[in-house]
C-alpha cells in the first residue's frame, strides 16, 4: 500500500473522492489529443528563431537582407517589428511584470543578455529553408564581460546588465546602478532580543543551482494573424488568457482582437505561464500574411526559457534548550536571470512560515545575471528557502538532541500564529502532516550501514483568484461544464466531479471542457494550485444557479410557488415552505432529464455562468520522510524510501492528487541530486539537453508513498485547499538531512551530486 | 534535390511517402503523414516521447532517418488500439491515472508494449529499467509502473 488518506472530518459525498477515468483520457492514450505542436493550417509556414551565441553583447547592427532574398523566405523580423513598451512594474509586487523587460526577453533590442537570447526570426516554406535563412542573418556583436553567479553579480565591480538600474526597496535609493534589482525585508518582533535570549544558535550558508521545470513538451504554437488587425493562436500554455494579454500588448493590439485556442499542454510546472514563441509567430504571420508555426528545440528550451532561480543563502536560528525557537534570520540572494523577477519575495515569506517564531527577519535580493530569465516553478521560491531553513532546523534538532519531527511539532504554526508578512495563519493542517509521519512505522524502522533518514517540511500559499465557468444543460439532460482553466493534469475530471456532486447526477452525464478566450470570461493561469479551488468554486456556483433554475422550472410545471420546489439527489422535489420545507409527496420528483425535456415550454435553454475572484484560499503544508543509501566509493545517493504527507483539504479525484504529490517529490529529488546548469568560461551552457541535464528516470526511484491529510478548507464547498505545489517544497532538505544522517556530513550546496558527496566524505568535517 | 520515394508498412497498412535525405522518421510521421500522436520532446533520443517500433524494434523515431524505413513495418501509437477497443495498457493507464499532461504517454505505451512482448511477467524493477529511456516529468512514475504491471497481469490472464 503506497497511498492512504487521513480524513478527520469526512462529509458524505457521492462523487467527490471517487476515481473515475478522466474525460480527456482516451484521446491521450491513443495519440489523438492535440498539443501545441500538433496544429497545422493550409498554407502554413515554419518559423525559426536566431539566437545569441554570446552571454553578453551589444548589438551593433543586424543585416537581414540576404535572408530576405532567399527563395522561400516570407518574412524576417527583429525587435524593430515590435513596439517599444513603457518601463513600469505592473501588478502586485510578489508577481509584478514589466513589459519593457518582457518585449526585450522575447526579442533582444540593445543587447543580448544570455546565450540563446532571441535576436531575429524568419518564416519560410519549410523548416530547412527557415534554418538556412537564419544562417544568412548577420549580427554585428560587441562582446561584453558577463557574470553568471549571483554573489559575483552583486559584487561592486560586476559587469552591469542594465547600466542604469537602481535597486528598488532601499531608502534612500542607492546613487549607483547595480545588478541588484530589488531588496525586500520582512520583520516580526525584535530579532536582536530574540537571539540574545537563545541558548543555542546555529548559522549556516547554502547555495542552490537553478533548475529547469523540464516539461517534456517544448514550447510550440501556431499563429494566424491577418492584415485586418485580428489574429488567432493555438498555443500550449498554463493560461490562454494571459497568452492573449501578453501577445496583444507586445504586438500593440487590442486584447479582443486576439483569440487563443487552448491546446493540450505537455507539462508546465509554472514555466508556461509566460510567453516566448507566441508573439514571434504572431508577428511573422502578420508580416507574411500566412499562418506560422514555431516549435522550440529542447536545446533552446534549456538556453532560453524557465528555469527557477539559483541562490546563495544564510540562515540563523536561535533556540531554547527545551526546543522553543526564539529567533530566525534569513538572507536569500536569488538569481533572477537576465531580467528582474525572481521569486525571492515568496522565499522570504515562506521560509519560516511553518513555524511559530516571535522574532523573525527575512531579507531577499533579486539579482540579474547573464542567464535565461527565471520563470515560475512549482511553489516558486519556497523550495529554495526551505532547503536552507529546513537543513538548519535539522542541525538545530541535532544540536539540542531533540527528535526532528517533535522539534517541528513543538514550534508548528497553527490558526492565529503570526506571519512575518502581516496576517495571522488562518488554517490548521501542518501539525497533522507531522503527526502522520510520527505515527508511520517507517519512522522507527532500523537502517543499515551507509543508510540515513531525514525529514523536512514546507509551506505554500495556494492561490485563489479570477475564474469563470459556464454550465449548459443539454436537450437530453446531460451537462456541459466549460471553464477558462487550462487542464494540465486532470482538472477536467475534477470539474466534472464537482459538477456531478452539486447537480446530483452521475459523473458520466457531465462533459467538462476548456473553452477558448472568446467563449468564456477571463480566467487566470493554471498555477498557484488554484484551479480546483477557484475554478471549482465557479463551477459549483454555476451549478447552484442551474439547480435554482431547475427548481423554478419544476414549480412552473407543477404550478406551485417557486419556494415550494427544492433540489435534492438530482431531482426537484415538492415541499411545503410553510411546513418547515417538508416533502409533500403531491408530485413525483422531476429529474434533470425530465425538466430538460420540457425546457422549451418553461422558458427555453437552461444555462448558468459564474465569475469569481475567489478569496479564502488555504495554504498547503507538507512534511516528508526520506531514506537514502550513500555509496562511499562513488558518492552516489540512492533514494530507498520516500513518504510525503500533505494537507490537501479535500481530494476531489484522489488519484490525481496522489499524482501531484508523487510528481512534486520526484522533481524535488532531481533538484536535490542531479539537476544543474553547467556554464563554460564564456557563459555558454554546456548541458542543454536531457542527456546531460539529467531529470529522474524510472529506475532511479522507489515508489513514492503518499499520505493525503484532509483538513477541509471551510471556504470551499468541498474543502479544497490546492494540492499541486507544496509537495516539492521540503524535498531537497529531506534528502540532505537523510544524507547527513547516513554519513555525518551536511551538504549545503545543490545538487548533491556524487562529486560533492565524495568531497564531503573526504573533508572529514562532521555536519 | 529530388526527394526519396519510400514504401513501408504503417500500423499494418501499406504507405508511400516522399522525403528529403535529412528528414527524420519523426518529422515525416508528424508533418507529412499527419500522425501527431508521436511526440517530439528532445530530438536527440534522450526522452523517448517519439518512441515507435520499426520491424518490432523499439526506437526513437527522432534518431531514425525517414529513408531508413524503406520496406519496414512501423508501429505508432495510432495503431495501438483495435478500433474502439483500447489495448490493455491503454485501458490500465486510464484506470490507474498513469498520465497527467499525457505528452510522454504515447511513447511510454509503445515502450511498455515492447517490454510485455518480450517479457510478459516483468518485475517492478524490470519495468523501471525498461522505461528508463522514457522521461515523464509529471507523475514520478508510480502510477505508470503500477499500470504496466496491472496490464501485464491481465494480459497473462490472471
Amino acid at each position: 500500500m503506497d497511498a492512504k488518506t487521513i480524513a478527520p472530518d469526512q462529509k458524505a459525498l457521492k462523487v467527490v473522492g471517487t476515481r473515475p477515468v478522466r474525460p480527456d483520457g482516451a484521446p491521450k492514450v491513443t495519440g489523438l489529443a492535440r498539443y501545441g505542436a500538433d496544429f497545422s493550417l493550409p498554407g502554413m509556414l515554419w518559423g525559426d528563431i536566431l539566437r545569441s551565441p554570446h552571454a553578453h553583447a551589444r548589438i551593433r547592427s543586424i543585416d537581414t537582407s540576404k535572408a530576405r532574398a532567399l527563395p522561400g523566405v516570407k518574412a524576417v523580423i527583429t525587435a524593430a517589428d515590435f513596439p517599444e513598451q513603457k518601463y513600469e512594474f505592473v501588478g502586485p509586487e510578489r508577481v509584478a511584470i514589466n513589459y519593457w523587460h518582457m518585449t526585450r526577453n522575447v526579442m533582444a533590442r540593445e543587447k543580448v543578455l544570455y546565450e540563446g537570447h532571441a535576436v531575429a526570426a524568419v518564416a519560410a516554406v519549410s523548416r530547412a529553408v527557415a534554418a538556412a535563412a537564419l544562417r544568412l542573418i548577420a549580427v554585428d556583436y560587441e562582446v561584453l564581460p558577463h557574470v553568471i553567479d549571483v554573489d559575483a553579480a552583486m559584487a561592486p565591480d560586476a559587469p552591469l546588465l542594465f547600466e542604469d538600474m537602481i535597486t528598488r526597496g532601499i531608502e534612500p535609493a542607492p546613487d549607483k546602478p547595480s545588478n541588484i534589482s530589488k531588496r525586500v525585508e520582512l520583520n516580526l518582533g525584535d530579532i536582536e532580543a530574540g537571539f540574545a535570549a537563545a541558548d543555542e544558535i546555529v548559522e549556516m550558508n547554502f547555495k542552490t543551482a537553478p533548475v529547469h521545470q523540464g516539461y517534456i513538451e517544448p514550447h510550440a504554437c501556431l499563429a494566424r494573424f491577418d492584415s485586418g488587425g485580428q489574429g488567432e493562436l493555438w498555443s500550449a500554455s498554463q493560461g490562454h488568457f494571459v497568452v492573449r494579454a501578453y501577445t496583444a500588448q507586445l504586438l500593440g493590439m487590442n486584447i479582443g482582437d486576439v483569440l487563443v485556442h487552448p491546446a493540450e499542454i505537455g507539462g508546465g510546472f509554472g514555466g508556461k505561464t509566460v510567453i516566448y514563441v507566441e508573439p514571434v509567430a504572431a508577428a511573422l504571420s502578420r508580416k507574411s500574411g500566412h499562418p506560422v508555426k514555431i516549435m522550440m528545440s529542447r536545446e533552446d528550451v534549456f538556453k532560453a526559457t524557465g528555469p527557477t532561480s539559483g541562490s546563495s543563502m544564510t540562515v540563523r536560528i536561535g533556540v531554547k534548550k527545551d526546543g522553543k525557537i526564539v529567533a530566525a534570520d534569513g538572507l536569500f540572494k536569488f538569481q533572477a536571470g537576465a531580467f528582474p523577477g525572481s521569486p525571492v519575495m515568496n522565499a522570504t515569506m515562506c521560509g519560516f512560515a511553518p513555524y511559530n517564531i516571535a522574532n523573525v527577519r527575512s531579507v531577499g535580493y533579486d539579482v540579474v545575471s547573464n542567464r535565461p530569465k527565471s520563470a515560475a516553478y512549482r511553489a516558486p521560491g519556497s523550495p529554495i528557502s526551505a532547503f536552507a531553513v529546513e537543513s538548519t532546523m535539522d542541525a538545530v534538532a541535532v544540536r539540542i538532541g531533540m527528535d526532528p519531527l517533535k522539534f517541528r511539532l513543538a514550534n508548528a504554526s497553527r490558526t492565529g500564529t503570526p506571519t512575518a508578512w502581516g496576517p495571522k495563519h488562518a488554517h490548521e493542517g501542518y501539525a497533522e502532516t507531522l503527526q502522520a509521519l510520527l505515527d508511520h512505522p517507517a519512522y522507527q524502522a532500523p537502517l543499515a550501514k551507509n543508510q540515513g533518514r531525514g525529514v523536512a517540511s514546507g509551506f505554500w500559499f495556494n492561490n485563489g483568484g479570477e475564474s469563470c465557468a459556464t454550465v449548459h444543460v443539454n436537450e437530453d439532460g446531460t451537462v456541459v461544464v466549460a471553464t477558462g482553466s487550462m487542464d494540465i493534469g486532470g482538472s477536467r475530471a475534477s470539474m466534472a466531479i464537482m459538477a456531478a456532486e452539486t447537480l446530483g447526477i452521475a459523473y458520466d452525464r457531465v462533459r467538462a471542457i476548456v473553452a477558448d478566450t472568446a467563449s468564456i470570461g477571463y480566467t487566470h493561469v493554471t498555477g498557484g494550485s488554484r484551479v480546483t479551488f477557484a475554478t471549482g468554486m465557479a463551477v459549483v456556483e454555476a451549478c447552484r444557479k442551474v439547480t435554482a433554475e431547475l427548481c423554478a422550472r419544476a414549480a412552473m410545471i407543477w404550478k406551485v410557488d417557486r419556494e415550494d420546489a427544492v433540489w435534492e439527489d438530482g431531482c426537484a422535489r415538492h415541499v411545503d415552505k410553510n411546513d418547515k420545507g417538508k416533502s409533500t409527496g403531491k408530485f413525483e420528483p422531476l429529474s434533470l432529464k425530465a425538466i430538460a425535456a420540457k425546457r422549451a415550454v418553461t422558458g427555453g435553454p437552461i444555462v448558468a455562468e459564474a465569475a469569481v475572484n475567489a478569496g479564502g484560499a488555504a495554504p498547503g503544508f507538507a512534511s516528508e520522510l526520506c531514506e537514502v543509501e550513500v555509496d562511499p566509493e562513488t558518492g552516489s545517493v540512492k533514494v530507498l524510501r520516500f513518504i510525503v504527507a500533505q494537507d490537501v483539504g479535500r481530494a476531489i479525484h484522489p488519484s490525481y492528487v496522489e499524482g501531484q504529490l508523487q510528481g512534486g517529490v520526484v522533481q524535488g529529488i532531481g533538484w536535490a541530486l542531479n539537476e544543474e546548469y553547467i556554464y563554460d568560461d564564456a557563459g555558454r551552457l554546456l548541458n542543454a539537453g536531457f542527456l546531460d541535464y539529467r531529470i529522474p528516470v524510472a529506475s532511479d526511484l522507489p515508489m513514492i508513498e503518499t499520505i493525503m491529510v484532509e483538513v477541509p478548507n471551510p471556504n470551499h464547498p468541498f474543502g479544497v485547499k490546492g494540492a499541486g505545489e507544496v509537495n516539492i517544497v521540503p524535498t531537497m532538505a529531506a534528502v540532505a538531512n537523510a544524507i547527513n544522517h547516513a554519513i555525518g556530513r551536511r551538504l549545503t550546496e545543490l545538487p548533491m551530486s556524487p562529486p560533492k558527496v565524495l568531497a564531503a566524505l573526504d573533508s572529514g568535517a562532521k555536519g | 534535390m529530388a526527394k526519396h520515394h519510400i514504401s513501408a508498412t504503417l500500423n499494418g497498412n501499406a504507405v508511400e511517402y516522399l522525403c528529403e535525405t535529412q528528414q527524420t522518421l519523426l518529422e515525416v510521421l508528424r508533418d507529412e503523414l499527419h500522425l501527431t500522436g508521436t511526440k517530439e520532446g528532445c530530438g536527440t533520443g534522450d526522452c523517448g516521447a517519439c518512441s515507435v517500433t520499426v520491424d518490432a524494434r523499439l526506437v526513437c523515431s527522432c534518431l531514425v532517418l525517414a529513408v531508413e524505413a524503406q520496406g519496414k513495418s512501423i508501429q505508432t501509437i495510432e495503431g495501438m488500439a483495435a478500433g474502439e477497443h483500447l489495448h490493455p495498457l491503454q485501458r490500465k493507464f486510464l484506470e490507474h491515472a498513469a498520465l497527467q499532461c499525457g505528452v510522454c504517454t504515447p511513447g511510454i505505451l509503445i515502450a511498455a508494449r515492447s517490454l510485455l512482448e518480450r517479457n510478459p511477467d516483468p518485475t517492478e524493477e524490470e519495468v523501471r529499467f525498461w522505461l528508463a529511456g522514457n522521461l515523464c516529468r509529471c507523475t514520478g512514475y508510480n502510477k505508470i509502473v503500477d499500470a504496466v504491471l496491472d496490464a501485464a497481469r491481465e494480459m497473462r490472464g490472471n
